[in-house]
């Protein structure tokens, strides 16, 4: 199942996991099944249209989802995806 | 026993040599292939006297021992300059003992040069005292003195002198880096003490950007610290950031961020940008038009009620530390025309884990910033909703 990054600012959903495990053949039903196992996750990552929000990024490996497929990019068991939001803090 | 005439007339024969002309086409890289090394291998007080422009400076007492530095490889065209034509003969030949297989003397030497009317540079004159100060840098081949005339030259505006500019203000300032602005509107406070380590008790009451110039001017008396006790705004941020080459972003807001980045792609100015919360941190650099921007990567800021609030934020006060210093090392190299920037890659840090990852950025075509032509770009001051103190 594909590692989830998951970022200082959205480790309070997570019980303060670093990393979390998810079942999904897609970045979408990643974030679906993230939700799931971790209520009120998924509005800090996607807006109301279930779009990714434009303050956060989400990355299969190196890559920026939005110059792949999206949220219908697909995923493999090996791969790792990390949730990147904005950060302001000097 | 060979008087000197006859050797230099064999050596002449054993060394090719180049014409002035021939040199100053080639160096500008006329024709396909990588343009040659140009060698200045006279002494200091020749060389301060002016020197051509693309010339790496080796002195003749250190060719041998430094060459290989400077040209790894042995198959890379060279060619050495001097006063007039003999040293660089009799250095030409030294080289090509080496191994080095495609070195050349540049007929009649500098003093042919300026007979023909080209232009040549003068090397910064470094004081002796600067000399003692910088010898580290001098002594690297990617830096030397004209790297670290390159410095003192320079201009670097550090946005923010708390966590992150702390680190990246020191580090530039012992670097030589000649003029180093500060903007910052907040007072020192003791909670700041923890990280920002340009302030002290002694400080306390006082404005940052004062407490930042007596750090600064402490460290190293040739920087010039220029404070800006302000807050940017659309009214004053390109006045500001138009007087310098650089800009390292070490603000606490997302406005400012946001702000810097529409006016420095409006002005062309590279950006260092660098962030932190908690124990995270984010880490790249944006050369304009070249490379992604800010808004390539994050599009608008986060509503109020997104961002992570006040009461959450606190940071290790280490982090800044070395996010900050690795901003200093992106400024330097920016400076000094060497290595490879991040522009493109985004380092996240996770200091819990001390782990580092590589994102790519990539420029968005349609961004809505640098996708438009600098004088389209229109300046939005977002309203302040919180200062994640960092």
């Amino acid at each position: 199942m594909p590692n989830v990054r998951i970022p200082t600012p959205l480790r309070k959903y997570t019980q303060g996991r670093e990393e979390v495990t998810i079942d999904g053949e897609t970045v979408g039903s990643v974030l679906d099944g993230l939700e799931q196992s971790y209520p009120g996750i998924k509005e800090r990552i996607c807006d109301e249209a279930g779009k990714v929000r434009r303050f956060v990024n989400v990355f299969v490996g190196e890559d920026d989802i939005r110059f792949l497929d999206n949220l219908a990019t697909a995923v493999k068991a090996s791969d790792e995806i990390s949730i990147v939001p904005a950060i302001a803090g000097g | 026993m060979a008087s000197f005439n006859e050797i230099l007339s064999q050596v002449k024969r054993q060394v090719r040599e180049v014409s002035v002309e021939d040199t100053r086409a080639r160096v500008h890289g006329a024709g396909g292939e990588p343009p040659p090394v140009l060698v200045d291998i006279r002494e200091r007080d020749e060389y301060e006297q002016g020197f051509i422009g693309k010339a790496e400076w080796i002195p003749r007492g250190f060719l041998e021992l430094k060459i290989e530095d400077l040209v790894p490889d042995r198959n890379r065209e060279v060619i050495l300059y001097c006063a007039g034509g003999t040293r660089s003969a009799l250095a030409a030949r030294s080289l090509q003992e080496l191994g080095y297989e495609r070195v050349s003397s540049m007929a009649g030497g500098f003093r042919a040069w300026k007979q023909a009317g080209h232009a040549f540079d003068r090397p910064r004159n470094l004081s002796a005292e600067q000399v003692k100060r910088y010898s580290r840098h001098i002594m690297l081949p990617e830096v030397g003195e004209v790297g670290q005339g390159k410095l003192l030259d320079a201009k670097v505006l550090c946005l923010g002198a708390g966590g992150l500019g702390s680190p990246s203000s020191l580090y530039l300032a012992a670097a030589g880096v000649g003029t180093i602005g500060m903007v910052d509107d907040d007072l020192v406070d003791e909670s700041n003490l923890q990280r920002q380590i340009l302030h002290n008790m002694e400080r306390l009451g006082l404005p940052k950007v004062e407490s930042a110039r007596k750090t600064l001017q402490a460290l190293n008396p040739d920087v010039k610290v220029i404070a800006h006790q302000t807050r940017l705004t659309s009214e004053n941020v390109l006045d500001i950031i138009g007087g310098y080459d650089l800009i390292v972003d070490g603000a606490d807001n997302f406005p400012t961020r946001y702000l810097l980045n529409d006016a420095a792609l409006k002005l062309g100015k590279p950006v260092v940008h660098a962030s932190i919360f908690r124990f995270e941190g984010q880490l790249t650099t944006f050369l304009p038009h070249e490379g992604p921007c800010y808004r390539c990567l994050y599009p608008d800021p986060p509503p109020p009620g997104m961002a992570p609030s006040c009461q959450e934020a606190g940071v290790l006060g280490v982090l800044p530390g070395i996010v900050g210093t690795l901003q200093a090392n992106e400024a330097l190299k920016i400076i000094l025309g060497v290595g490879q920037t991040l522009s493109g890659r985004l380092l996240v840090f996770d200091a819990l884990g001390t782990k580092w990852r590589t994102l790519k950025l990539r420029k968005d075509p349609e961004c809505r910033v640098c996708s438009k032509k600098p004088e389209e770009i229109e300046l939005i001051d977002y309203e302040a909703f919180c200062s994640i103190a960092g």
